[in-house]
């Protein structure tokens, strides 16, 4: 490991004391966040995944029951049918700290139309009123899993990151310091020894 | 802050979100998703996909992952799921944790 270039004094001596004592304690704090931070990741993950495989499953459910009822209806014009949405979806969008990073916290409210569906019973069969009560009990879920796979995605981020911050101070950082200071020691304790052997030298001749 | 949602999908099937209230913008390829998504991240806070056009669009998508909005997400089109959902939590959970500890492949 290549030492600083420095040059061999007590000054610099002390100020790479203090440096290596404050890169040590960083490397600690930084290696106790990434624990907990993997820690977090774990749960959120597991989350996740579990959601996401509900919301698959169900809404395969709903596409294909709504693939049925457009097939069934011949004149189905899904475009003019579903043109007033019965219900307002208004998502509250906030921010969540989760080990120091900022991620999506949405909580989501839905105002029902008292009628319930948007459309003419005429135009449509009852497959569609059933897909699209589906398609809006599983809105909240899909919102859920959103929400989630976003932390997921932010925290692997700022897990990465924060590993190698730390691997830099334990394996080039710290290293570095503690050579360096080794050298200005050797030096200095050199020099003493040399201004030793000095003066002994010149005791003696005189 | 309040927030929209949005939907970006292939073909007809993504219609029945609009009954359920979302925003839905028809997209037949992942250029036009593209356009979209780059209007849509400025206006909507939540906007789903579908996996058939997230899948060509993962560079892209990469992107919303440095704010906490948009939330991008995918969803499985009508063709049914394809794992790409799967494979984006799968890729989350290496990179950050360099081992496999849910999905037991290889």
């Amino acid at each position: 490991m290549a030492r600083l270039n420095v040059n061999p004094t007590r000054m610099e001596l002390k100020k790479l004391k203090a440096r290596l004592s404050t890169a040590v304690r960083g490397h600690k704090l930084l290696k106790d966040k990434s624990d907990e931070m993997v820690r977090r990741f774990t749960v959120i993950l597991r989350e996740a995944k579990s959601l996401r495989e509900e919301v698959e499953k169900e809404l395969s459910e709903v596409l294909r029951a709504f693939s049925i009822a457009r097939s069934v209806t011949p004149s189905f014009e899904a475009e003019t049918a579903f043109a007033m949405p019965s219900v307002a979806v208004t998502a509250e969008c906030k921010t969540e700290s989760v080990m120091g990073v900022d991620v999506p916290k949405v909580t989501l409210s839905s105002e029902k139309r008292a009628d319930g569906l948007p459309y003419a019973y005429s135009e449509i069969t009852g497959e569609a009123d059933y897909s699209v009560q589906k398609a809006s009990d599983l809105l909240p879920k899909m919102v859920a899993l959103a929400q989630t796979e976003k932390t997921v995605r932010m925290l692997a981020e700022e897990i990465e990151r924060n590993k190698r911050r730390v691997n830099a101070l334990e394996y080039v950082m710290i290293p570095q310091l503690e050579e360096t200071i080794k050298y200005i020691k050797d030096k200095l304790d050199e020099n003493e020894r040399a201004a030793v052997v000095r003066l002994m030298k010149v005791k003696s001749k005189a | 802050m309040t927030g929209k949602t949005a939907i970006v999908g292939n073909g007809d099937s993504i219609m029945v979100f609009k009954a359920a209230g979302v925003a839905t913008f028809p997209a037949e390829d992942e250029k036009k998703a593209r356009e979209l998504l780059r209007k849509l991240a400025k206006e909507y806070q939540i906007i789903f996909i579908t996996e058939d056009l997230a899948r060509p669009l993962t560079d892209f998508l990469k992107r919303f992952d440095e704010e906490p909005y948009p939330v991008v997400v995918s969803i499985p089109s009508g063709a049914g799921s394809e794992g790409y959902g799967m494979e984006v939590l799968k890729n989350a959970m290496e990179r950050a944790l360099g081992v496999d500890i849910l999905f037991n492949k290889d």
